[in-house]
């Protein structure tokens, strides 16, 4: 099956398990959305996420999936995961540690840090969601928390990650709240890094090795998606 | 004749001071969709372990419970709503049927219905429970699991889960990409 059969075959899978939505698209990747009742949904941008819809379908094939979040606990993102996805959520928040030791000036022992930060066990997880986390890491922290995530995966497990395309120096983290399978809502609040990383594909590359590229997109804004998937061990 | 209907006796004492009134509605063990008209009687007292008062050991009961408190060990509720006090401080494993948290709780939460951390509410352990309810501005660090036991050991897979099952094992993509191509608001690479 190519990748564009693949695609449609998806997007019409992932709408048979998500509510309907008609997005119209704003041009610049932006998607347009009727704000939620009770939601302060009004400033902040929805953009598409195909990679996000793919990530889902994975997680979802996977019986009694266990996912890790390395971002802040978001409830919604932990209802639509937890009831609609079903799986078990571990909830990392590593922007809180990279504040943490910015605070404390303590940035330079953040390898040491990730390197005993999780508990889970070899091999004991089907996915984790990255985030943008590594364009706040330095590359030995970077290095240390790819280790860790490789070491935790599962064979077949997943990865979806966010590299930005620029470096700045907004001291803002940003929340991705999950809308629906291929829609994520960005919501962004102060932190005590900048984005100071960039990545380039081939050091991306280099940083999963051992982990196959599942897919990658590069939107507009210069920012790239890419799923990465752990091979099955001979 | 002119029947009058007797006035009840109204209350002549100062009225309750509102800084000491509860800062939250408390959740009674009908559950959290309660309609507002069906509130309990009041002269149905609710537990209430108060803001001084320190527990060591097994706390265990058949009613609604507000610790304000600090109570360290186990907490079983089994049938009943918790509540923890914002200015509650827990160090327990806890069941109940429904758990509620404005304050503290270290420790692993089981619900057989919900449990909700409230804004500024702080939960670090796992959960396991149907519904979780989390709010902007608390915290939590643990897992959660909502999948019900007894439906994942008997899980049949749905037609949708059967379908997309299909993607289970697609075709890795070469590590050199593929040639570039522009949707409409995503550039493939």
């Amino acid at each position: 099956m190519n990748d564009r059969q693949n695609n449609g075959r998806l997007s019409g899978l992932v709408s048979r398990f998500s509510r309907p939505v008609a997005r119209p698209d704003d041009g610049n990747g932006r998607v347009v959305v009727e704000p939620r009742p009770g939601a302060a949904v009004a400033a902040e941008p929805v953009y598409s996420s195909k990679t996000l819809a793919k990530f889902l379908s994975l997680v979802f094939a996977r019986p009694a999936a266990e996912l890790v979040d390395l971002g802040p606990v978001i409830g919604t993102n932990i209802a639509f995961l937890g009831e609609r996805i079903g799986c078990k959520i571990h909830v990392e928040d590593l922007y809180a540690d990279l504040d943490r030791h910015a605070q404390e000036g303590a940035l330079d022992r953040f390898p040491e840090f990730l390197a005993g930060r999780f508990a889970l066990r070899d091999r004991s997880v089907d996915a984790v969601l990255c985030w943008d986390v590594f364009d706040y890491l330095a590359p030995a922290a970077a290095s240390a928390l790819a280790g860790e995530v490789k070491r935790m995966l599962r064979p077949e497990g997943v990865l979806l990650g966010f590299f930005g395309a620029r470096a700045s120096d907004d001291t803002r983290y940003t929340k991705y709240f999950i809308e629906d399978e291929t829609h994520l809502r960005h919501r962004f609040y102060p932190s005590a890094c900048t984005r100071r990383w960039v990545l380039q594909n081939r050091d991306i590359n280099h940083l999963f090795a051992g982990l196959e590229l599942f897919d990658s997109l590069l939107l507009k804004s210069g920012v790239r998606e890419i799923l990465f998937r752990k091979p099955i061990m001979r | 004749m002119v029947w009058k209907r007797e006035e009840p006796l109204r209350p002549t004492s100062v009225p309750v001071n509102p800084v000491q009134a509860p800062s939250y509605p408390p959740v009674l063990s009908g559950g959290f969709d309660q309609p507002q008209g069906e509130q309990r009687p009041m002269n149905e007292e609710l537990a209430s372990i108060g803001k001084s008062i320190v527990i060591n050991g097994e706390l265990s009961g058949s009613e609604d419970l507000t610790i304000e408190g600090q109570v360290e060990g186990k907490i079983e509720l089994r049938d009943h709503v918790l509540t923890v006090g914002s200015n509650g401080r827990i160090k327990a494993q806890v069941s109940a049927k429904a758990i509620v948290v404005f304050g503290q709780v270290t420790g692993n939460l089981t619900a057989s219905e919900k449990v909700d951390i409230k804004e500024n509410g702080s939960v670090d352990g796992d959960i396991v429970a149907p519904r979780v309810a989390i709010a902007d501005g608390s915290h939590f660090r643990g897992s959660i699991d909502m999948q019900r036991k007894e439906q994942s050991s008997s899980k049949q897979p749905s037609s949708v889960e059967r379908t997309l099952g299909a993607f289970s094992k697609p075709e890795p993509k070469p590590s050199v990409p593929p040639a570039t191509s522009v949707t409409n608001d995503l550039i493939r690479v």
